[in-house]
């Protein structure tokens, strides 16, 4: 590996002050570094300095409020995500995408923070979050701000981080009421993969059973994890039927502009999204009590 | 031009870490993995690197308590933490009932994968003493084995959890 | 030999020898040593797939503090005798083995070593080889075999001619060699069948996919001894290798085993070694060299991607009448991909009154391939067991009784002309008949059976081993066959028998080649078969030593016994004609310390026996989801016959990792490439299966003895490859009703072939509506 500096601020301030001091260095953050630390390895990216915000108390929060919702700072390890009850009751597809993420090994490591900021179009952890309306926090000495987790993505490896500005954690707003959601990601194998494509499907049910709000975000079938904003309004309002959850599916395909890769082809991407969006709204229907399939 | 930073050679750094109940002291590059620090440092070789991106699961070790590749590790991150390796898994000389199921069982073929997957059993029985055979599955599917077709792992873990091999 | 006595251990499941080390964490592979005063050596390679290499220039990085050598193809002693050919498996030239090892005036893949450099620290290695300037002037790139035979293809090599029966051609060719063997007229065979089949297919480069990459250390002494530690399939190949490239005689060169982390037949050719010898010799210090997973990838030997078609004709009643097969297979960038392979084991299971198959072996800018578990077998057999099942639908017979009806037998012939012995074709087809998992129902929706048989013709080469008895009456073995499918433990398991001695007794030692008789590569399946013969000889010839002290010792003034005077069992000498006067072993083996008669070493070596063919056959199910065309194996069989099984522990280790690696084949793995360049070097994208992608590996080992050796034992490790891409295929055809012919059989590739076939049918329904 290429030789760099390594250090571990142990309070906000201390690490704020290291990047207004970095002098056109390249400063790393690193959380679980399961992504970072090969990317180093192999030299496709640099670094003069890597900044561990493990031991920052604020960035590895776990917290829940009925009203306040959910926030995961940014160093979380995947495991404490998916193993918290409140999160698995809460945010179904949440925890689906922290449990997707690598393998055991990885998951001891990884975190939510890592996975976004690495801006994969195929981070599993980002539907999810899409479909609950995640904000990103994020700060630097110039200060704190925060923008929708939608927006935070530029491009693939691209977010709106300046360089000075690490990411603190993502709030997830409380669930609606009577909803539940799952993510589903297409692999060739059961695990150790990046997804060919992915989907994490939000349905809120009203007293009637109409879906009240939809929501549907894709994973590695565009530039960055996007929304399906033409399938969740087929959804919205409708009574869910199959031949409904398959004219979703066809909708979601309308959001993404994939790319051939050596993990699949445009078409079969496409065709993914129609399969996965239909599962999803299926799962997340079931657990409201309707079966669809 | 290259562009590497050759003013930085010289860097190291301390580290305090616990391994296999040994305390020490380290002096290592910032930029060393804790595979690495393991291996060259203090010669634990039984913790093997076999692709150095997280893929395979041969550098897997417990910290603190936690299985995690260790390839993917910076060793300053290790500061202050215990770390277990294959080495260490034998106690007082009394293998641990794994290593004996791995031998009885043939769950080994050239043992290169072996303490991988030793480390990634223990760490499931230590979660879930009652493993059906796909949580072992999954337990076990950070870890790439090219010789056995991972049956005889199976079987072997699954022997230990049902205490057929103490 | 033969033995009275019922074995105390062959058969027996007997735990691994060697296991212990393992699960400790102490067994010593290619990385784990390090030596005093050890330099790190790393490797510059061509980024580009084909290109003239116009210039080196390495003084930045010799100047860079810490460096201590660099070296070159110019480092190589000139090449006296370019057609000497090594291998053990897959044969290279010398000329062509010292331009894989290092480019010389051409890179001709990705990833081919340029320069090397040995440096304090790795990283000052890695910061030395950027600054290594080369001039390339980029190539077109001869992408695959198919490109590489047209006539028109940028040429690799200006003076490869192809190697043909006819007549020597005027003008250089990729084609390195066409082979073409067979028997009986194929234009009869056709016009008296009632059903001909042709098809073609296509496999991939894979890789064997072992999990310890290359590794070794290298140090050239103050007298110019050259020690090598490294992780090899064979130490007296890779020195007679390292021999040939320096121009080192055998004595001042000693090549010691490392324990090898998985080889599969990637681990023969010397590839680090040469390079580490050079830079120590340079250095004056040991060297260290690690190929990283990316390098392992690109730069080591994979398996030969190929293109087969495969016509077979047979009656009504389902006899063959011919089989024919065109196999084309890419070498990569030197000739010796593996057609005999191949080509002998395409049709063996089967017998017709004709067969033919022609073969090419053709360069391209790919790494050279190397030999992978049955090589050539794999690919020969996804081939032909396809077009088979074909063939036995067309014709509406049952894919097991088709088989039965074709299964060759003692007598019969291979297509390479070989009349064979003994061989388990029926008896295993007969297993599979009466198993529960032939006999269970498949039931459910998108759900398919496949069968398939695999084949692989047994190597034999040379193999030696002595055994020592200790004065205290133990006994060791000492080989310098390398270990790595467990022949240790069955080593010992058949001395012991031989011997008739309990097996604590007894302990093995791989050793070095200088301390060690010479035996050839630990491949082909050939260690424990011709084993068996080399410690049967040297076991009859210390208990004939043995018997000799015995008979020595037992004798009076009166009565002078002879060996022959002498019985032996159990660990007893005594005299057949008063079997009150008996000697235990440890008393005998106690003597030769004292009367000067020296220690007791009996070694045996055998070269020739008659090849112990391997049929192997393989069962599974699988349910493809029809909307993503994800293939989940639902049961797996695997069936061979293991001639005489030493250890049952083993054979079935061998039979369900080698099943996995013929899973991964057909459902997973390959090289992607984009236009030389390859996009997968990664563990993450080069889809080695996972536990959760498989069942268990059901296991039924038949034993037809084989024809020769002293105990009836076949080689196990190559068969269990074979099938399992064909019985894939077949299962698959039969869950989903889509015939696949490439290879992988990715979920994509599922995917859009039932897309296509949906398609077919609507179009057929529609046109089928109109009239």
């Amino acid at each position: 590996m290429r030789p760099f500096e390594y250090v571990a601020p142990k309070r906000l301030r201390e690490a704020y002050a290291i990047l207004a001091q970095a002098d056109g260095r390249t400063v790393r953050p690193l959380a679980g570094g399961t992504d970072l630390i090969d990317q180093l390895r192999v030299g496709r990216k640099r670094a003069d300095l890597v900044m561990d915000v493990k031991h920052i108390p604020e960035l590895m929060r776990l917290e829940w409020g009925p009203r306040k919702g959910l926030y995961i700072g940014a160093g979380v390890p995947c495991y404490r995500v998916y193993k918290d009850p409140v999160v698995a009751q809460h945010y179904p597809a949440i925890r689906d995408g922290a449990m997707l993420v690598g393998s055991w090994q990885i998951q001891h490591r990884a975190s939510l923070g890592g996975n976004i900021c690495n801006a994969a179009p195929s981070a599993d952890t980002v539907p999810p979050l899409l479909v609950y309306e995640a904000i990103a926090h994020i700060g630097g000495p110039r200060g704190e701000r925060e923008v929708p987790l939608e927006r935070f993505f530029t491009g693939p490896g691209q977010t709106v981080l300046a360089p000075d500005e690490i990411l603190l954690g993502v709030r997830v707003p409380p669930p609606p009421p009577r909803s539940s959601s799952h993510y589903l990601r297409f692999i060739p194998r059961e695990e150790m993969d990046i997804a060919v494509a992915g989907v994490a499907s939000l349905v809120a049910l009203d007293s009637r059973g109409v879906v009240a709000r939809a929501r549907i975000a894709l994973s590695a079938v565009a530039p960055t994890p996007v929304r399906a904003r033409d399938a969740e309004a087929v959804l919205e309002g409708q009574r869910p039927t199959p031949a409904l959850l398959v004219e979703a599916g066809e909708k979601a395909v309308l959001a993404t502009n994939p790319i051939t890769d050596v993990r699949g082809s445009i078409a079969y991407r496409k065709e993914l999204v129609k399969v996965l969006t239909r599962r999803t709204l299926s799962k997340a229907l079931a657990d409201l009590g309707i079966t669809l399939e | 031009m290259t562009t590497f930073p050759l003013d930085k050679l010289s860097l190291r750094t301390q580290v305090r870490m616990k391994v296999n109940g040994e305390p020490h002291v380290l002096l290592v590059k910032p930029w060393q993995t804790l595979l690495e620090a393991l291996r060259e440092e203090l010669g634990l070789t039984g913790t093997k690197e076999g692709c150095g991106n997280g893929n395979c699961g041969c550098c897997t070790i417990l910290m603190n308590g936690k299985t995690v590749n260790s390839c993917l590790v910076l060793a300053p991150e290790a500061d202050g933490a215990e770390i277990l390796t294959v080495e260490g898994l034998a106690q007082n000389g009394r293998l641990d009932p794994l290593q004996k199921a791995f031998i009885q069982y043939g769950a080994l073929q050239c043992g290169f994968c072996t303490p991988g997957f030793l480390l990634s059993a223990k760490y499931l029985l230590q979660e879930n003493p009652n493993p059906t055979e796909h949580q072992v599955r999954l337990a076990i599917a950070g870890n790439l084995c090219r010789c056995t077709g991972y049956d005889k792992i199976v079987r072997a873990i699954l022997a230990v959890a049902r205490g057929e091999v103490q | 030999m033969t033995t009275t006595t019922p074995f105390r251990y062959i058969g027996k499941p007997i735990p691994k020898a060697d296991a212990l080390e393992r699960v400790t964490g102490t067994a010593r592979f290619g990385a784990d040593l390090k030596l005093p005063g050890m330099l790190h050596g790393k490797v510059l390679r061509s980024p580009h797939p084909h290109a003239y290499i116009r210039r080196i220039d390495a003084s930045r990085a010799l100047a860079l503090e810490g460096v201590k050598a660099v070296v070159t193809a110019q480092d190589l002693p000139p090449l006296e005798d370019a057609r000497a050919a090594f291998g053990g498996e897959l044969m290279i030239d010398l000329d062509h083995l010292r331009r894989l090892t290092i480019a010389h005036e051409k890179a001709l893949f990705e990833g081919h070593a340029v320069a090397a450099v040995a440096a304090t620290s790795p990283e000052i290695a890695e910061a030395a080889l950027e600054l290594i300037q080369v001039d390339y002037e980029v190539l077109p790139v001869v992408e695959n075999a198919l490109d590489a035979m047209k006539p028109d293809a940028p040429l690799l090599h200006p003076n490869l001619y192809t190697r043909t029966l006819g007549e020597k051609p005027s003008k250089p060719s990729n084609i390195a060699t066409i082979v073409e063997v067979g028997f009986g007229d194929l234009e009869k065979a056709w016009a008296a069948a009632d059903v001909v089949v042709e098809q073609s297919f296509e496999t991939q480069m894979v890789h064997q996919g072992y999990l310890e990459p290359q590794a070794c250390v290298a140090w050239v002494d103050a007298d110019g001894r050259i020690h090598v530690w490294t992780t090899t399939q064979g130490t007296f190949n890779a020195q007679r290798m390292l021999s040939a490239l320096l121009k080192v005689p055998l004595h001042m060169l000693n090549v010691i085993p490392a324990e090898v982390g998985g080889a599969f037949g990637g681990k023969i050719y010397v590839i680090l070694e040469p390079l580490a010898i050079l830079l120590s010799r340079k250095a004056g210090r040991p060297v260290k060299m690690v190929m990283d997973r990316a390098e392992v990838f690109r730069a080591t030997g994979p398996a030969s991607p190929a293109y087969i078609t495969v016509k077979a004709g047979a009656k009504r009643d389902g006899t063959l009448t011919g089989l024919y097969a065109k196999i084309v297979m890419d070498a990569g960038a030197f000739p010796g991909a593996p057609v005999q392979g191949a080509t002998w084991c395409i049709f063996a299971p089967y017998k017709a009154p004709a067969m033919k198959v022609e073969a090419y072996d053709v360069v391209t800018n790919k790494p050279r391939v190397q030999a992978y578990r049955a090589p050539g077998a794999t690919a020969a057999a996804f081939a032909s067991e396809s077009t088979l099942d074909m063939l036995a639908e067309r014709l509406g017979l049952d894919p097991l009784e088709f088989r039965l009806r074709n299964a060759a037998q003692e007598g019969d012939q291979n297509v390479t002309g070989q009349t064979y012995g003994r061989i388990g074709v029926k008896a295993i087809l007969e297993a599979i008949r009466k198993h529960p998992h032939w006999n269970t129902p498949l039931q459910g929706k998108n759900r398919g059976r496949g069968l398939a048989m695999g084949a692989w013709m047994g190597a034999i080469l040379t193999s030696s081993s002595q055994v020592v008895v200790n004065v205290d009456g133990t006994v060791q073995i000492v080989t310098g066959q390398v270990d790595i499918t467990g022949t240790r433990t069955s080593m010992l398991q058949m001395v012991a028998d031989m011997l008739q001695l309990p097996l604590d007794h007894i302990s093995i030692r791989v050793g070095d080649t200088n301390c060690t008789p010479y035996t050839d590569l630990s491949a082909g399946s050939r260690t424990t078969f011709t084993q068996s013969a080399a410690l049967a000889r040297a076991c009859q010839s210390v208990i004939a030593q043995m018997k000799a002290q015995a008979a020595d010792a037992l004798s009076k003034p009166d009565r002078r016994l002879t060996p022959e005077d002498i019985e032996y069992a159990d660990g007893k000498f005594w005299v057949k004609s008063d079997p009150e006067q008996v000697l235990p072993w440890r008393q005998v083996a106690g003597l030769t310390r004292t009367r000067g008669t020296g220690p007791i070493v009996g070694t045996g070596t055998v070269t020739r026996l008659q090849p112990a063919n391997e049929f192997s056959a393989q069962l599974c199910d699988v349910e493809v989801d029809p909307e993503t065309g994800k293939v989940k194996i639902l049961r797996f069989t695997a069936f061979q016959d293991a001639g005489r099984v030493i250890n049952p522990i083993q054979v079935e280790g061998q039979m369900q990792g080698g099943a996995v690696q013929g899973i991964g084949w057909g459902l997973f793995e390959y090289y992607a490439w984009d236009k030389g360049k390859l996009r997968n070097p990664t563990l993450l994208d080069y889809r080695e299966p996972t536990a959760l992608d498989l069942p268990m590996i059901d296991t039924c080992i038949v034993e037809v003895p084989a024809p020769d050796g002293p105990l009836g034992v076949r080689g196990v490790g190559e068969p269990p490859i074979v099938p399992g891409p064909a019985a894939l295929a077949n299962a698959i055809y039969r869950a989903v009703g889509v015939r696949l012919t490439k290879l992988p059989m990715t979920p994509e590739t599922v995917f859009w072939a039932i897309q296509e076939k949906k398609q077919a049918e609507h179009l057929q329904a529609v046109a089928g509506d109109g009239a």
